[in-house]
């Protein structure tokens, strides 16, 4: 079943009047319970894609298709219960809410998606609690570390337990330690039959996807799909073998 | 320097002196630029490998010149080595080679070698993420290993987006 697609679809932006194409006629399609990896050059259009995909900017032309619907022509507030109820979106920049604590950030989507506060605050411990937060719970995310914020902004969009998660980057500032609690999460949700699009310039990200789409200029120009090897390399002596 | 030797008769017969040349031109400061010697040799060899024929080419006043093509085998050998994934430690050198001999040729386009070399990146990263899970985690050397190709590996997927930025239009 798709749960995504895009047809032509083109983002212009303008910049003083000069118009700065950033989305140039992109046909993507994604899969129900696929994981999906987009890479590309930084100004390649990443962000502005997934940001359409979740109706956080508008598109200049093109149509997007969600779970059978034509989306592109929604309100906002239409788009906002959409993705109250099934998108879960990671910013690249967090945007987290600054006069609220991380527990209420990451509780905050779950209340609204219409679970009671006990189940809430249960998912939000499970959550925090898988990406080394537990700590953390009590403090404002001024408080916390960049690698910090970010594993927050994943607890949140992750906090409804949205069918489809579109993240940005979710591990652009984390370290190799954080980034394998951010990995296994990410492969509960795509394990549990969650569909996941996720931008980013990590190859250890995008090796756990089913398929790399790569941008170029705002425009696909390769859909890989990961194949699984047949005979995995045996054991950590062979990854001199492996990689010179 | 047999490969890139080939690439540049693949797009036009040449003799020796014309071929260092070329090879000066595209590569400008990249590599240093081989003695004449060494591509006559290298010319030699690939003649008794049946990859390229020359022909003698009267010259006025002067003494004949050898100008050399590639015959079909030649061909095949250059196709074998811009079609596959570029192995081993000295990665970036010979991709860079195919990177910027393939449009001469016209046997690839760039954007075509950046996305196969990619793929294999990424398939080489899926084996060695997969091997980490499997490896016990008390296992500090082993990890650490793993931690230092992943990062080699990343290394190189950033430059080939460099490359992508840079050199594909
Ligand atoms: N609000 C905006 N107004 C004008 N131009 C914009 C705006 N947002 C993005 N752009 C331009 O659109 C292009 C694509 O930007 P985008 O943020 O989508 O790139 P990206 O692939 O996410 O890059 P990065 O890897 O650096 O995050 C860039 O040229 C950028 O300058
Ligand atoms: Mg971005």
């Amino acid at each position: 079943m798709t749960v995504l697609r895009t047809l032509n679809l083109v983002r212009i932006y303008q910049n003083g009047g000069v118009p700065v194409p950033a989305v140039r006629g992109v046909d993507f399609t994604v899969e129900a319970g696929e994981f999906v990896a987009i890479m590309g050059p930084s100004g390649s259009g990443k962000s502005t894609l997934v940001h359409m995909l979740g109706g956080l900017d508008q598109r200049t032309s093109g149509e997007i298709w969600l779970d059978g619907k034509r989306v592109d022509t929604l309100s906002e507030s239409a788009w906002a219960v959409l993705r109250r109820r099934k998108i879960g979106f990671v910013f690249q920049f967090y945007n987290l809410v600054t006069n609220m604590t991380v527990a209420d950030n990451v509780e905050l989507p779950a209340l609204l998606a219409g679970m009671s506060s006990r189940e809430a605050r249960e998912r939000r411990e499970y959550l925090l609690g898988e990406l080394g937060l537990t700590e953390r719970a009590y403090a404002a995310p001024a408080e916390l570390s960049g690698g910090e914020q970010q594993r927050v902004a994943l607890a949140r969009a992750l906090a409804n337990g949205p069918r489809l998660l579109l993240a940005d980057e979710p591990t652009g500032n984390l370290d190799s330690r954080n980034t394998r609690d951010v990995l296994k999460l990410l492969g509960e949700v795509h394990g549990n039959g969650q569909t996941v699009v996720v931008v980013t310039h990590d190859a250890k990200v995008a090796s756990k996807a089913d398929r790399v789409v790569t941008l170029s200029d705002g425009m696909i120009v390769d859909d890989a799909s990961m194949r699984r090897r047949r005979f995995p390399p045996g054991s950590a002596g062979d990854v001199v073998e492996l990689h010179g | 320097m047999r490969l890139p030797l080939l690439a540049l008769l693949a797009k036009e017969p040449a003799h020796g002196y014309e071929l260092k040349q070329a090879l000066e031109q595209t590569f400008g400061n990249a590599y240093p630029s081989p003695n004449i010697g060494q591509i006559y040799v290298t010319l030699g060899r690939l003649e008794k490998d049946g990859l390229v024929r020359a022909v003698d080419v009267e010259q006025s006043n002067r003494p004949n010149k050898k100008v050399y093509f590639l015959t079909a085998d030649g061909r095949e050998a250059l196709e074998t080595w811009v079609d596959e994934p570029t192995e081993g430690p000295r990665v970036r050198d010979e991709f860079f080679m195919k990177l910027v001999l393939a449009p001469l040729t016209g046997i690839a386009d760039r954007m075509a070698l950046i996305n196969r070399q990619r793929r294999h990146y990424l398939s080489l990263m899926r084996d060695l993420t997969e091997l980490a899970e499997r490896t016990d985690p008390g296992d500090r050397v082993a990890l650490l290993l793993i931690e230092g190709a992943t990062l080699h590996l990343q290394a190189d997927l950033d430059w080939l987006e460099r490359c992508q930025e840079d050199l594909v239009s």
